[in-house]
């Protein structure tokens, strides 16, 4: 019974720790004061001016875009690649498997560097061909695609793994096509395992900052990287509010798809 | 489905965004403007300042690993122990925050840990002894471990989850207590998620410029804050590459552990 109650406790603890900081957010997102260090009542104001900002709209629309096209593109090019790396003999499909981790196990700063590197050369390499090349919304989308590889990969993995290879000869055999035993048969057991890794991807997207902070150029800014170059004025309360409403959209849907009892399993 | 090509797409992806921007660093960190060879950017590490932002990132890094290993553990058993992780319940808790921006979330511990911030005005009407954390090495820590914990929390907590209740049973029907159980058989069989969980703690704490900019100040300067100034203050993109080469080592060090224990059960997923 204490030995429940202490386990009770503790995880409270570390649940409390974990939320502080939002719970923090969400309150200076009500706040009428501009100081973060006063608290001057209830006002819904930052909520309003939100939708007058322009800088943080475009913003948000960034990146959620990036979010969600990086996301569609790294799921369509990892589930073929874990299908393909799956069917490989041991010792290839190890080799491939390291170069999968890579962007996830290496330090984001170096990732970032690297990209770069690589853009800001080629920039150069194509403008002596006479074509325009700069870091922008293009080599952002390109970076998180990167680095949400591995995430797709290693959730499709297991449950190709899982797969009974039967059904899918069993639907050859009774005359289906590839691409239809493909899309009937294969993908239906898999999806899980596609869909998280696509929800993985959206959410590492659209928390990312260090590899979007050194391969944007001078455009193409998304939440991470406006709120960062916002540091020294002061974080503007409109922020505040936009988290909190992102947030708690969130909440509610994954609340929502948890609670519905046939997505239990 | 076996069909070879469907690897082309991924294999041309991986080898110009992943090994050739790779190759770039190697190539930048070994040589110096004119494009000759030099091991003098390596060398930079060993610089008064530079060797002080290194051992200083190690310590702290380390530091906070520590604390992640003995936070995370404890609550790896509890909640695998516990209903709540059979229904992706511990997924959610962990991951949702994530979709609060990350230099929000850390910036609000300013509001909280500051000087008559939240926690000082609670600390002061209690009339508990008050601490000044915010600005110093310590609330860099305390940031690392807040935003890495869950990094160390659900590779454990996914490996002791799926360790056999048969053999726990015959561990106590065989006369072991449950500190024998715990330290003799379900330690020795979470120990890959343990140890993927200090590289997934380990390697971004090492390199983060973030946490240290935001909570130390701006005036305690870890590895990553003087990698991030070589390439964003264009001071030496040749020395900065071979800086983030000596990093990297500390990094392909911690990879060769995980992959040697890691069978792949103690990934996060």
């Amino acid at each position: 019974m204490i030995k429940r109650w202490i386990s009770r406790f503790y995880l409270s603890l570390i649940v409390l720790f974990l939320y502080a900081p939002i719970g923090t957010l969400m309150v200076l997102s009500f706040n009428n004061s501009r100081t973060s260090v006063k608290w001057g009542g209830f006002s819904l104001k930052w909520y309003e001016k939100l939708f007058e900002n322009k800088t943080i709209l475009a913003a948000l629309g960034n990146t959620l875009l990036i979010a969600l096209l990086s996301a569609v593109i790294a799921t369509i090019l990892g589930t073929s690649a874990a299908i393909a790396i799956h069917h490989m003999k041991k010792r290839k499909q190890s080799i491939c498997l390291s170069i999968a981790n890579i962007p996830m196990l290496n330090a984001e700063i170096v990732t970032g560097i690297a990209f770069m590197l690589l853009f800001i050369t080629a920039g150069d390499l194509l403008a002596k061909a006479g074509i325009h090349f700069e870091m922008g919304f293009g080599t952002v989308l390109i970076g998180h695609i990167t680095f949400n590889l591995p995430y797709v990969i290693l959730s499709v993995m297991p449950k190709l793994k899982q797969l009974n290879m039967s059904m899918y000869e069993a639907a050859l055999d009774l005359g289906a096509g590839e691409r239809q035993a493909f899309f009937q048969i294969v993908l239906p057991d898999i999806m899980p395992g596609v869909l998280s890794g696509f929800l993985l991807s959206f959410t590492m997207s659209l928390d990312d900052f260090v590899i979007t902070h050194f391969v944007k150029g001078l455009g193409a800014d998304t939440l991470s990287t406006l709120i960062y170059s916002e540091l020294r004025k002061g974080i503007k309360p409109e922020m505040y509010a936009l988290s909190t409403m992102m947030f708690l959209a969130v909440f509610f849907v994954l609340l929502l798809m948890n609670l519905n009892p046939r997505n239990k399993n | 489905m076996y069909k070879k090509s469907l690897s082309y797409p991924y294999l041309a992806w991986a080898a110009a965004f992943i090994i050739i921007p790779l190759l770039f660093i190697i190539y930048y960190g070994l040589t110096d403007k004119t494009g000759a060879f030099t091991l003098s950017n390596l060398a930079a590490v060993a610089t008064a300042e530079n060797s002080k932002a290194l051992f200083l990132s190690l310590g702290l890094s380390l530091l906070s690993t520590a604390v992640c290993l003995l936070l995370a553990y404890p609550l790896a058993l509890i909640l695998s122990g516990s209903k709540m992780g059979k229904s992706g319940f511990i997924i959610f808790l962990f991951i949702l925050p994530m979709w609060m921006n990350f230099l929000l979330r850390t910036l609000a511990w300013v509001v909280l840990l500051d000087t008559n911030g939240v926690l000082d005005t609670i600390l002061k009407a209690f009339g508990l002894p008050r601490f000044k954390i915010i600005n110093t090495p310590a609330a860099i820590v305390f940031g690392m471990v807040y935003d890495f914990l869950p990094f160390m929390i659900l590779p454990i907590y996914n490996v002791i989850s799926k360790i056999d209740v048969n053999v726990v049973n015959a561990a106590r029907d065989l006369g072991a207590n449950s500190f024998q159980t715990l330290y003799k058989v379900v330690f020795p069989l979470s120990l890959p998620g343990v140890i993927s969980g200090i590289t997934m703690v380990f390697v971004p704490s090492l390199t983060t410029f973030v946490i240290s900019t935001l909570l130390g100040g701006g005036k305690i300067l870890l590895i990553g804050n003087v990698i991030e100034q070589e390439f964003m203050k264009g001071t030496s993109w040749h020395i900065g590459s071979g800086l983030s080469l000596v990093l990297m080592l500390f990094i392909i060090v911690s990879m060769v552990l995980t992959s040697k224990y890691d069978d792949g059960e103690g990934n996060v997923l």
